[in-house]
C-alpha cells in the first residue's frame, strides 16, 4: 500500500469498490428469498432493493474514484499493534466461548492492547488488567446486577 | 407563553435530587471523555447504554444530555492544550487556541471557550425551548410519506452534502442502511440478511456497532499510526482569567458563533463542523487585529467554541421534535430513548411532557454546572491527560468488550464488535465518515417502516411520495442537497478552510 503522487490506479480503492458490489449482490440475493404477503406493495423487499441498488451505484462510484486516484493519501502502516489488539480480542472471545468467564480474557486483552501502544511490561499490565476486571465485575455484576459470562474465577466472588 | 409553563414544570423535574445527581455525573463524565483523546461523547453514551438499562429513563437521558454538553466543553480543553481536537467539532478551536497556549495565554483561551460555551449553550437551549413546540405542532400534521421524505433529507445532508467526498459519505450511509436490514422484519416476520445465525435475528445492536466503530476502530487506528504522530501537552501558564480587553474581544464572537451554530445544528444539516469553521472564517474577516490571526487570536477561539455548543443544542431540536438524529452523539441519544421504548417526536411531547421538558430544563442546569466546574477545575482535567496512552486505550477496550457482553452475553456479539472495529479502522484509514453508518443503522429501519406505511395506505402507488406537498418539497430539497456537492466541488472546503 504505497501512496502515489501521480494519479495511478488505487488498488485498495478498487478492492473497496469490488466489496461494495459483492455486498450489493448479497443483499439482492437475500431479497429474492423474501415473500410478499400483501398484494399491493413490495413489503419487506422495498428497502433491500433500494439498499442493493445504492450499494451497486456506490461501488461504481468508488471504482471511478480509484481509477482517478481520488482517494486520500495514506500513511505507512504498522501491522504489529493491530495484530496484538485483534489477537487479544480473539483470545477473549475464545475463552468466553469455552466457558472460562471473562476475567482472564479481559486481563489478556488489557495487556496486549497496552503492548500494542508500546508498553513493555506485560506481566504488570496483566495484573492491572485483572484488577480492572475484578473492579468492573463487582461494579456491573454485583452492584448493577447485569449478567456477565462467569467462569471458575468469577464464581470465587 | 406555553413554553414558559412547560419549562417551569420541566424545572420541577430537573431539580429533583436524583436528576440533579444524574446531570452532575453526566457533565463530569462528559468533560472527562471530552478531555481524553480517543473517546468522544458518542462512544461514552454507547458504553453507558447497556449499563443504564435498568435505571430510571428520565435520569439516564438527563445524564446522556449532560455527557453531550460536557463532551463539547472538554473537547476544547484538549484542542487548546495539545492541539489534538477530541472530535471534529473542536478542530477550529485548536487552530488559534493552541497558538494562544503556546504563547502563554492558555488560561484566557480556556476561559473564553468555557464562558462562550455557557453563553452559547444557554441562548441555544432557550432557542430549543421556544422552537420545539412550534415544530411539534408542524410535525403532528406529517403523514408517513412526509416523515420518509424528511429522513431522506437527513440521510443526504448527514452523509453527502458537506463531507469531503459525497461518494464516500453515501457509501458509509448505505453500509449503515444495509446493517439496519439485518434481522427479523417486524411487519412480515421474515428474517433478512441473517444467514441462519440466531444472534442476527434480533437486529444489530446499535451499541455494538457504535462501540466497535468508535472504540475498537479508533484504538486500532491510533496504534497503527503511533510511530508517526507525536502529541505535546502545553502547560497552562499565567493567569486563568480574561482581561477586560479579552472580554471586549470575545462577546461579539460568542453571539455570532451562536447565530451560526444553533440554526445549522437545528436544521437537519448535521454536525458542528460547518458552523465552527464558518464562525472561524467570519471572525478572521471581522477582527480588528488581523495580524494576530495565526499567532493566537482570542476571537478565533471564542467564536468557534460558541458555535460548537450552540450547534449541540440545535441538534436536539430535530432529535426531540422529529426523532431525527443528525450527529453520531444524537444518534446514540436516540438509541438511549429507544432502549426504554420511548420514541422522540410529537407524541413524546404529548405523552411524556415531564420527561421531555425535564430534559430541556436540565440542559440549563448542566450548562451552569459546566461553567462552575470547568474553569476552577481545569488543572484537574488537564491531569487526566497524564494517563499513559497504553493504559488509556487498554482500559477503553476493556470497557468496550465488557459493556458489549453485559448487553448481550454471547461470544457472537464480541465477534461482531471485532468486525465493526476492523470496519472502523478501515473507514478511518480510507477517510470514510463514521457518523453516517450509525445514523443509517438507527434511522434506516424507521425510514423503512414509514415508507411501507405510506405505500400500503396508497395501495402500493409510489406516487404518494410526490402527491403530498410537504413530502414533495422535502424530496426536492434532498435531491438538491445530493446533487449540489457534485456540481459545486467547493462545499467540502467548509471543513478545511485553514490548511
Amino acid at each position: 500500500m504505497t501512496t502515489n503522487p501521480q494519479r495511478r490506479i488505487d488498488v485498495a480503492g478498487l478492492a473497496i469498490a469490488l466489496l461494495l458490489l459483492v455486498l450489493a449482490g448479497v443483499v439482492w440475493w437475500d431479497m429474492t428469498k423474501l415473500q410478499i404477503l400483501s398484494p399491493y406493495d413490495l413489503g419487506p423487499k422495498v428497502m433491500p432493493i433500494i439498499v442493493s441498488i445504492g450499494l451497486a451505484v456506490l461501488g461504481l462510484g468508488n471504482a471511478i474514484s480509484a481509477f482517478r486516484g481520488d482517494l486520500p493519501e495514506r500513511d505507512s502502516l504498522d501491522w504489529k499493534p493491530i495484530i496484538l489488539i485483534l489477537g487479544g480480542l480473539a483470545i477473549l472471545i475464545a475463552l468466553i466461548s469455552l466457558g472460562w468467564g471473562f476475567m482472564i480474557g479481559t486481563a489478556i486483552l488489557f495487556a496486549t492492547t497496552s503492548a500494542a501502544f508500546g508498553r513493555r511490561a506485560f506481566v504488570v499490565d496483566l495484573l492491572i488488567g485483572a484488577g480492572l476486571a475484578v473492579f468492573i465485575y463487582l461494579l456491573l455484576g454485583k452492584l448493577l446486577t447485569l449478567s456477565l459470562p462467569a467462569g471458575p474465577l468469577e464464581n470465587l466472588f | 407563553m406555553e413554553a414558559f409553563f412547560s419549562l417551569a414544570s420541566g424545572l420541577s423535574v430537573a431539580i429533583q435530587p436524583m436528576n440533579l445527581l444524574f446531570a452532575l455525573i453526566g457533565v463530569l463524565l462528559g468533560t472527562a471523555v471530552g478531555v481524553l483523546p480517543g473517546i468522544g461523547p458518542a462512544l461514552t453514551v454507547a458504553l453507558l447504554l447497556p449499563i443504564t438499562f435498568k435505571l430510571d429513563p428520565a435520569g439516564s437521558i438527563i445524564m446522556f444530555a449532560g455527557i453531550y454538553y460536557g463532551g463539547m466543553y472538554g473537547g476544547s480543553t484538549t484542542a487548546i492544550l495539545i492541539n489534538t481536537p477530541g472530535e471534529s467539532a473542536s478542530m477550529a478551536t485548536a487552530l488559534e487556541g493552541n497558538l494562544m497556549a503556546k504563547a502563554g495565554r492558555g488560561g484566557p483561551a480556556l476561559a473564553t471557550a468555557a464562558i462562550g460555551s455557557f453563553v452559547a449553550g444557554t441562548i441555544a437551549t432557550l432557542g430549543l425551548t421556544f422552537l420545539a413546540p412550534y415544530l411539534v405542532d408542524i410535525a403532528v400534521s406529517f403523514g408517513p410519506e412526509d416523515y420518509f421524505a424528511l429522513m431522506c433529507v437527513a440521510f443526504v445532508t448527514v452523509s453527502a452534502t458537506f463531507g469531503d467526498s459525497p461518494v464516500r459519505g453515501l457509501t458509509s450511509l448505505f453500509i449503515g442502511l444495509m446493517l439496519g436490514l439485518v434481522g427479523i422484519d417486524i411487519l412480515s416476520g421474515q428474517s433478512r440478511l441473517s444467514f441462519g445465525v440466531p444472534e442476527l435475528y434480533d437486529n444489530i445492536e446499535v451499541t455494538t456497532l457504535a462501540v466497535g466503530l468508535f472504540a475498537v476502530g479508533e484504538a486500532l487506528y491510533v496504534a497503527s499510526r503511533r510511530h508517526i504522530v507525536e502529541e505535546k501537552l502545553e502547560p497552562v501558564r499565567g493567569s486563568l482569567w480574561m482581561t477586560k480587553e479579552d472580554w471586549k474581544r470575545s462577546w461579539k464572537p460568542w453571539l455570532r458563533g451562536t447565530l451560526y451554530g444553533f440554526p445549522i445544528g437545528a436544521l437537519p444539516a448535521g454536525g458542528a463542523e460547518i458552523p465552527t469553521f464558518l464562525s472561524y472564517s467570519t471572525e478572521k474577516r471581522l477582527t480588528k487585529y488581523p495580524d494576530q490571526f495565526g499567532k493566537g487570536a482570542i476571537e478565533g477561539v471564542a467564536g468557534p467554541e460558541a458555535a460548537n455548543n450552540a450547534s449541540a443544542a440545535g441538534t436536539l431540536v430535530p432529535l426531540l421534535t422529529l426523532g431525527l438524529p443528525t450527529s453520531a452523539t444524537a444518534a446514540m441519544m436516540l438509541a438511549g430513548f429507544q432502549q426504554y421504548g420511548l420514541n422522540p417526536g410529537p407524541l413524546l411531547f404529548a405523552e411524556r411532557p415531564d420527561l421531555v421538558w425535564g430534559l430541556i430544563a436540565s440542559l440549563f442546569i448542566a450548562n451552569a454546572m459546566l461553567l462552575v466546574l470547568n474553569l476552577p477545575l481545569v488543572g484537574l482535567w488537564v491531569r487526566l491527560l497524564a494517563i499513559p496512552q497504553p493504559w488509556l486505550y487498554a482500559g477503553i477496550l476493556v470497557f468496550a468488550t465488557i459493556g458489549t457482553i453485559a448487553a448481550n452475553p454471547s461470544p457472537v456479539e464480541l465477534i461482531m464488535l471485532a468486525v465493526f472495529g476492523v470496519l472502523g479502522f478501515l473507514m478511518r484509514r480510507f477517510d470514510f465518515p463514521i457518523a453516517p453508518v450509525v445514523v443509517g443503522l438507527i434511522l434506516g429501519p424507521v425510514a423503512e417502516s414509514q415508507l411501507r406505511r405510506a405505500l400500503s395506505i396508497s395501495l402500493g402507488d409510489p406516487m404518494v411520495l410526490l402527491q403530498s406537498p410537504i413530502s414533495a418539497t422535502l424530496l426536492a430539497i434532498a435531491l438538491i442537497a445530493l446533487i449540489l456537492p457534485f456540481v459545486m466541488k467547493g462545499l467540502g472546503r467548509f471543513k478545511a478552510v485553514e490548511d
